[in-house]
């Protein structure tokens, strides 16, 4: 997905930073990370977070998020969503496809933010002051700090063969820190490849009602 | 042996009563030293209630409590996970300086953010599921 903007913009002082929140680990990943590598002659940094680190330090909920981080190391954009929409959510269950309007403006919405993306490059622009980019954090409660340990103990017990205590840990931390659409989907994900977008999935999408599942970025 | 999971690392130490260890043991999975004043890391000291300390041995879970961070024990208390207490994670986002980390890339070298210093990164997530 970022292997465009990389190679158009590599030679200006700009690397991408794709980190695969993974629990499965480096070979569930890889088939992805060689597709969107394929052809092209340098590559940006994918990583591999098999423990949700990343989403813990920078208090993520979903995926893809993206944060903007400038040349002296300061957040300049705060985790938002990085290009993905709500319009799955009126797609075509039984078929699995969306109207041609909806597919036209997800493709939109995804274009003007890669374009924000090249414009804070070249030029600078989107690049938040301090006290905006502060107060677009999303707040860490104690709550959602012991649904990351919890989370952490989880993958830890289902990587060591105590799969169903794995799996209460986990549930636990879903249900102190219900916004994390991660920690619930990797959940899924360890329990059967797939369930992750199941019904379940859509059930949960559903009880969102007017909120967003992918807030739209502010730009 | 008990196995304890922090925000960096994983740590294998001898422990009895729960997470009472060594204060040498202490330190190594906590990053904090035991000293008369309580514990302390750089020019920072907690206090520790006396119920914590037992000549040389430190009751960590009653330490990271007292932190402000969850500590979470498997059902047979053989496993740990200590976590980032929250107002740590929010003072280190507040501060608006990217939180280094350190992960594998995909053939198993480890990237540290802090390697790309001068650069203008684009950090985002992804993931198969």
């Amino acid at each position: 997905m970022w292997q465009t903007l990389y190679d158009e913009l590599k030679d200006k002082g700009f690397m991408v930073v794709a980190v695969a929140e993974e629990s499965r680990g480096a070979e569930h990943a890889r088939p992805w990370i060689d597709q969107a590598r394929a052809g092209s002659l340098s590559s940006y940094w994918q990583l591999i977070d098999t423990e949700h680190r990343l989403e813990d330090l920078y208090n993520l909920v979903n995926v893809p998020q993206a944060v903007w981080i400038d040349e002296r190391g300061r957040i300049v954009r705060p985790p938002e969503t990085a290009g993905s929409t709500d319009h799955f959510r009126r797609m075509d269950l039984s078929t699995r496809t969306m109207s041609a309007a909806d597919q036209a403006a997800r493709l939109a919405a995804r274009q003007a933010y890669l374009d924000a993306v090249r414009e804070w490059v070249n030029t600078g622009l989107h690049a938040m002051p301090p006290d905006v980019a502060r107060a677009r954090l999303p707040k860490v409660t104690p709550e959602i700090a012991e649904a990351r340990a919890r989370f952490r103990l989880g993958v830890w017990l289902r990587g060591h063969d105590r799969a169903d205590e794995g799996d209460r840990q986990m549930a636990e931390a879903s249900r102190l820190h219900p916004d994390s659409w991660s920690m619930w989907r990797q959940a899924r994900d360890l329990e059967e490849v797939g369930k992750a977008s199941g019904p379940d999935f859509w059930k949960r999408v559903q009880a969102l009602g007017n909120r967003p599942y992918y807030p739209p970025p502010k730009l | 042996m008990t196995t304890i999971l922090t925000p960096t690392g994983e740590h294998d130490v001898a422990t009895r009563d729960g997470l009472w260890m060594s204060a040498a043991d202490a330190e190594k999975v906590t990053g904090w030293t035991l000293k008369p004043e309580g514990m302390c890391r750089a020019e920072l000291c907690v206090p520790l209630p006396a119920s914590a300390v037992r000549g040389a041995d430190v009751d960590v879970a009653a330490f990271w409590t007292k932190l402000g961070g969850p500590a979470i024990a498997s059902e047979a208390g053989d496993v740990w996970a200590l976590g980032a207490p929250a107002d740590d994670r929010n003072h280190a986002l507040e501060g608006l300086m990217a939180p280094d980390f350190t992960l594998p890339d995909v053939d198993g070298v480890p990237r540290s953010l802090s390697q790309l210093r001068g650069t203008k990164v684009f950090l985002a997530t992804w993931a198969s599921w």
